[in-house]
């Protein structure tokens, strides 16, 4: 029988540790909803995101209430855009958007994600129509999230796509200029891209899913950070079996959570996301656990080995707590969602370049990062393919979510709000790449992609 | 089904009393009761059987009771702490 001690523990992380299930995100495929009339298509999108969520705020407050556990977000992911899309013209995605916007509002998700392309090898007709529509997509929708997966370890990168990408975003930030370039906190470049995501800006329903699925993402730096406090000193070994156990635990939450939210909904259960993503509020900050580590700063000297360890020992933990893990997984690095690097940044500690190094070993890349308005597209472009690069040569999950801020400079701050957070502008090498970016075409897949 | 009814605030006489009397109004069973006091602070934690009970009402009974009482009362199915501490 559950003792006293148990439920102390598991109260004082959901009361004092911001312990929570980050999200339930309901995988919803369109892929039956196509069709050669566009204002059909838009209906049956519209009805199917309607029909199939109409339930899911609620059951998501419910489960949440009756295990005193918060179930902070409730999303939906959608099939890639661009294949529902294909054929309809620029005008028809922007469309598209503001439909699933709509959707999104009437069942009361927070975020909808999935306005996507896949261009890792190269674009279609439909690819070039939606990526050209995303910034007027996301400028004039409220909920809708957008990513484009430019590169992979299998199929090498997309420079074209890349080159697009620095255009886009410097467009997107003028097109929401008056609203610290918000547009482009709800985009993501990725490189592998996984179809399981249920985090935003990224997530997007992949096509060898189901037609409906639960996903699940947990969430917890603090309680991480606390248990650590109660090794403080303590060997290497000791302080992985630490979050190691800790992470199992927030895991087993997750599952819970994610198996009730599926019999309820009548949604197949998909998988867990145990990632540690961190939230503006004290407390809740992947920094903060560095600092437990003994870091004077994220940024410092082992900061990179840090991460490592947290992001292995996370997932080893949570791989025994749960029957499907999947998504990202690991530990996010986002700058304006947590305190602890927003403070590391205005202290000096942390650098773009240092971020860099730190998703070779993070779950997914450059998060989240506000830098000067004159950044040339092609500069962003270039921070793009390095990042790319990395998760093509180590088999993982990288990712771009950059705010060029127009008419802000390195020293100003700017202000998302909610879990977005604020901002620090981040000084950017001035250095060109603009003949490198310019060259187009295809990085070829790496030599360990040949695996058969 | 099992719920985990803790209650947590400055001690003072008849808490458990108030609880307990609310739950046999409702019949809802009492399986096991702990309680200690903390720096002067009343800590409870009782195992009920919540079988045939509407969670929702006896939750927002249970909030209501801890605030006219003073303490801070809150009911949890015992699935969340068997998932967390049991393998």
């Amino acid at each position: 029988m559950i003792t006293h001690h148990e439920v102390l523990e598991t109260n004082e992380m959901i009361q004092h540790e911001n312990l929570d299930v980050r999200t339930i995100t309901m995988g919803i495929s369109l892929m039956d909803c196509m069709d050669s009339d566009t204002e059909k298509l838009k209906t049956k999108i519209y009805d199917k995101i309607t029909k199939s969520a109409k339930d899911l705020v609620k059951t998501g407050d419910e489960i949440g209430n009756e295990f005193g556990v918060p179930i902070v977000n409730k999303r939906i992911s959608v099939t890639p855009i661009s294949l529902v899309t294909s054929g309809h013209g620029q005008n028809a995605c922007v469309q598209v958007a503001q439909t699933l916007d709509r959707a999104a509002k009437e069942v009361g998700v927070n975020f909808i994600g999935g306005y996507s392309a896949l261009v890792q090898k190269g674009s279609t007709k439909g690819d070039i129509d939606l990526v050209r529509s995303i910034p007027e997509a996301l400028s004039s929708t409220e909920r809708v999230c957008s990513s484009v997966n430019v590169g992979s370890s299998r199929n090498g990168i997309n420079m074209n796509a890349v080159r697009k990408m620095g255009e886009i975003i410097k467009e997107m930030a003028y097109l929401t200029k008056d609203n610290n370039a918000m547009a482009c906190a709800k985009f993501v470049v990725f490189c592998n891209a996984v179809e399981d995501n249920p985090f935003m800006a990224g997530a997007f329903h992949g096509v060898g899913e189901r037609d409906r699925v639960i996903n699940v993402g947990v969430s917890g730096p603090g309680v991480v950070k606390a248990a650590l406090e109660n090794v403080r000193g303590a060997d290497f070994e000791t302080l992985c079996e630490t979050v190691k156990k800790t992470a199992f635990k927030i895991t087993r939450v997750g599952q819970l959570v994610a198996l009730e939210a599926s019999k309820r909904l009548g949604v197949p259960f998909g998988i867990i996301d145990l990632s540690l993503a961190p939230t503006p509020a004290i407390g809740d900050s992947i920094a903060e656990i560095f600092h437990e580590m003994g870091l004077e700063h994220a940024g410092a000297p082992g900061t990179t080995a840090a991460l490592a360890i947290l992001n292995d020992n996370v997932k080893k933990g949570g791989v025994m707590a749960s029957s499907y893990v999947g998504g990202l997984s690991g530990a996010f690095i986002p700058v304006s969602e947590d305190h602890g690097m927003i403070d590391a940044v205005n202290a000096g500690a942390l650098s773009l370049e240092k971020l860099e190094a730190m998703t070779c070993v993070c779950s997914v890349g450059l998060d989240m990062i506000a830098i000067p308005g004159d950044t040339p597209a092609s500069t962003i472009s270039g921070i793009i393919a390095d990042e790319m690069a990395i998760g093509m040569v180590n088999n993982k999950t990288t990712a771009v979510r950059i705010i060029p801020v127009l008419g802000a400079n390195v020293g100003d701050t700017v202000e998302f709000g909610g879990l977005l957070g604020y901002a620090p502008i981040m000084p950017v090498n001035k250095f060109g790449c603009e003949a490198f970016i310019k060259r187009g075409g295809r990085i070829p897949a790496p030599i360990h992609s040949f695996k058969n | 089904m099992k719920g985990i009814i803790t209650v947590v605030g400055k001690d003072s006489v008849g808490i458990i009393a108030k609880v307990c009397t609310y739950l046999a109004d409702q019949k809802i069973n009492i399986l096991d009761i702990s309680q200690t006091i903390v720096s002067g602070f009343f800590n409870m934690m009782m195992i009920v059987d919540l079988s045939g009970q509407k969670f929702e009402k006896a939750e927002d009974d249970l909030i209501a009771l801890g605030k006219e009482i003073g303490v801070d009362i809150r009911l949890q199915r015992e699935d969340i702490f068997n998932s967390m501490h049991r393998i």
